[in-house]
């Protein structure tokens, strides 16, 4: 019951009471509501315990079996040295913290992003084939887009970047709506489905 | 050419090209940049999380302004430490469950017409005109319909519903073309911004 | 033939380098090459400027260093904007990797126009939960952040003596890589009525027209693209408008790429029939 029953029950009540509560104005409903933003705020700081408890186990795991040897120590002595830093030095501005995001994070991050580029220039070249009709018009679409957002598509014709826009505002539009809508049903049903507790996935094994 | 003497740019530096080098093939350097990356950030996080998040929000009001009524969130958020106890870390389940509810809860209806409601009214035709704006609303109805209606499967697509599915995947494609070119900027402009860290903060070539 | 045969099996080495050198040479040498302005961008800089002085925007950066080129030329961009034009600005973040970044704007942009912190401009910093912080701002900015980043409380703070929430709020933008300005629609739109404009990356720009259309966007910038056309429209040219030349070579490279992989194949699959 502790397990799974209780959880469920405090999942089911906050779901149904928040959800009313959109409905009832009055000053109770909302000194409630304002209570309860507050205590989420609170409650979901600590929930980045759950990522670091899990990623530092599973390298000390991989430390104690010697797989891996180095970059796990790395990692486990970053995370570390780290905190510390922005815990003993602060985090403002000019810091040894700012600086190590600034000049070690933001470089890293941004690199390891930035090889997309490569590979996605490498597949247009391998996988981005007119097999057939649909394939096509994905391809001529993603061309006229691709002249017309730049300054080379301004330069063959005036029509160039506005057929690009009217793509944008148009056919794609009507696309991308039919999706946000059926996404937007599906959130709603997955929200009701959780708070009644017939999707319990979160509740792990 | 103007190289940097400030050591950090040269850190910077350094730690880009390890990145890039696994273009050639994975390698150690690689490896250790990847694995530094995921450990600076960790701890950047559970700082800020700290600073901005748990002291002000749940330590500082419990612990230094007695507010007792943040005992109540400060225990669920004490919660979340059983994942360290495996015997009773199923009560990180409570926290998860409080959030889901209320979260959910209170993103029901706000959601429902947003996402819905007003995206609906808005595929709705106008009065007729013979005007452009007149027919692109009206592509615009044939696309959302249509679009719909190609990921239904409660029916078989066959008959008019194949018709009409058909009109709706080639609203995607279009869709999905146009994604596609907006995508090779987006994967551009982020090498164009290493190179210009490389180029101008680095080696001073540009400026 | 034989270049033929050879179309279809290119070293992706020799993509990267060519990727490469087409990105550096307009890097090195500008070809100036015009920007234009979309109707999307003009809607968010026309919607900024009609604003009386004093009116308050808030800026979320709520990006991470993975998007940078794209998302902070727009979010430098849209600050210096409002504090030209008198506006005052609320910064803060949703996203933990986003206060770095929004720190270097508030201490470096806001002294090009000898702003004053704490009455034309502030940084409330991160709050870690989006949906209880959006819908929070619509309550009670200053019970949301009883304290701003750096430790001042938000009660004695000049610029929150006529902002509580929302109401006194002009517009909100939200510069993400994700899809967070979706969140502001759905809860600060959805329950507070609030004008909200977002700033993303290209990879999302083409899925957001939907809600620019119906009004639930005021304007939409768009990857680098979006944030240069923002910079010519505010007259001042940084790291989105020089990219754009390198971004114009290296598009047409790649419908290159793919023009010439598709010469490859189709030779390889002729071959193949025979």
């Amino acid at each position: 019951m502790l397990q799974k029953q209780v959880p469920m029950f405090i999942c089911f009540l906050m779901g149904l009471l928040l959800f009313f509560q959109f409905y009832i104005p009055a000053s109770w409903s909302q000194n409630f509501y304002n209570t309860i933003l507050r205590w989420i705020l609170g409650i979901s700081s600590f929930a980045i315990v759950l990522g670091v408890v899990s990623l530092i186990r599973h390298h000390l795991r991989k430390i104690r079996k010697k797989e891996d040897l180095p970059y796990s120590i790395t990692l486990i002595f970053s995370i570390f040295a780290t905190t510390l830093i922005g815990f003993i030095g602060g985090i403002k501005s000019g810091t040894l913290f700012d600086k190590i995001f600034n000049y070690i994070q933001i470089p890293l991050q941004s690199s390891m992003f930035a090889i997309l580029a490569f590979y996605m220039a490498s597949a247009a070249y391998r996988a981005f084939r007119a097999r057939n009709v649909e394939a096509t018009l994905l391809l001529l679409s993603a061309f006229v887009v691709m002249i017309g957002v730049i300054g080379i598509g301004d330069l063959i014709h005036p029509f160039v970047p506005s057929f690009a826009q009217w793509i944008l505002d148009v056919p794609n539009l009507a696309a991308k709506r039919g999706i946000a809508i059926g996404v937007g049903l599906g959130i709603i049903a997955t929200s009701i489905k959780i708070i009644l507790g017939i999707e319990r996935n979160w509740l792990g094994r | 050419m103007n190289i940097s003497h400030d050591p950090w740019i040269w850190i910077a530096a350094i730690l880009t090209l390890a990145i890039f080098s696994f273009l050639y093939k994975d390698n150690p350097l690689y490896k250790f940049a990847e694995h530094l990356l995921v450990g600076v950030t960790v701890g950047y996080y559970i700082n800020i999380y700290w600073h901005n998040a748990a002291y002000p929000y749940v330590i500082k009001p419990l612990f230094i302004e007695k507010n007792l009524l943040t005992i109540i969130p400060f225990i669920f958020a004490i919660l979340y430490f059983s994942i360290l106890i495996p015997k009773y870390s199923y009560f990180i389940r409570y926290p998860i469950g409080f959030l889901l509810g209320a979260l959910n809860g209170m993103a029901i209806s706000p959601e429902f017409k947003e996402a819905i409601l007003v995206q609906t009214k808005d595929t709705i035709l106008p009065q007729f005109s013979l005007s452009f704006d007149f027919l692109n609303s009206f592509i615009i109805f044939i696309g959302t319909l249509t679009v719909l209606i190609y990921f239904f499967f409660s029916l078989e697509h066959k008959g008019i519903l194949r018709g009409l599915s058909r009109i709706g995947i080639i609203f995607l494609m279009i869709g999905f073309g146009a994604s596609f070119g907006y995508t090779v900027m987006a994967r551009i402009s982020l090498l164009i911004g290493r190179l210009i860290f490389l180029l101008k903060d680095w080696l001073g070539i540009i400026s | 033939m034989k270049f033929l045969e050879y179309l279809a099996k290119i070293d992706r080495r020799i993509i990267y380098l060519i990727l490469v050198i087409s990105i550096i040479i307009p890097l090195i040498k500008p070809l100036n090459l015009p920007v234009g302005t979309s109707h999307p961008v003009k809607s968010l800089f026309d919607f900024i400027e009609k604003q009386p002085e004093g009116a308050v925007i808030l800026l979320s950066v709520d990006y991470d260093a993975s998007v940078y080129p794209e998302c902070h030329p727009m979010a430098r961009a849209i600050a210096r904007h409002v504090l030209s034009k008198n506006l005052r600005l609320i910064c803060l973040t949703l996203n933990p990797a986003g206060t770095g970044l929004a720190l270097e704007i508030i201490t470096q942009i806001p002294n090009e126009y000898n702003k004053k912190y704490g009455e034309d401009y502030v940084f409330l910093g991160f709050r870690p939960d989006i949906t209880a912080t959006i819908l929070g701002l619509g309550e009670d900015i200053r019970k949301i952040f009883p304290y701003d980043y750096f430790g001042n409380k938000t009660d004695t703070l000049k610029i929150f003596k006529d902002v509580k929430n929302y109401d006194n709020i002009a517009l909100v933008v939200s510069i993400s890589g994700s899809a967070l300005p979706v969140s502001w629609i759905y809860l600060a739109r959805g329950r507070y009525g609030q004008d909200i404009a977002a700033g993303v990356t290209a990879v999302m720009a083409a899925d957001y027209y939907p809600y620019l259309r119906t009004g639930q966007f005021v304007g939409l910038l768009g990857g680098m693209k979006g944030a240069a056309e923002y910079e010519k429209l505010i007259n001042k040219k940084e790291l989105a408008t020089s990219g754009m030349d390198a971004i114009s070579i290296s598009h047409i490279l790649i419908i290159i790429f793919v023009i010439i992989g598709n010469i490859g194949y189709i030779f390889v699959l002729k071959r193949r029939k025979k």
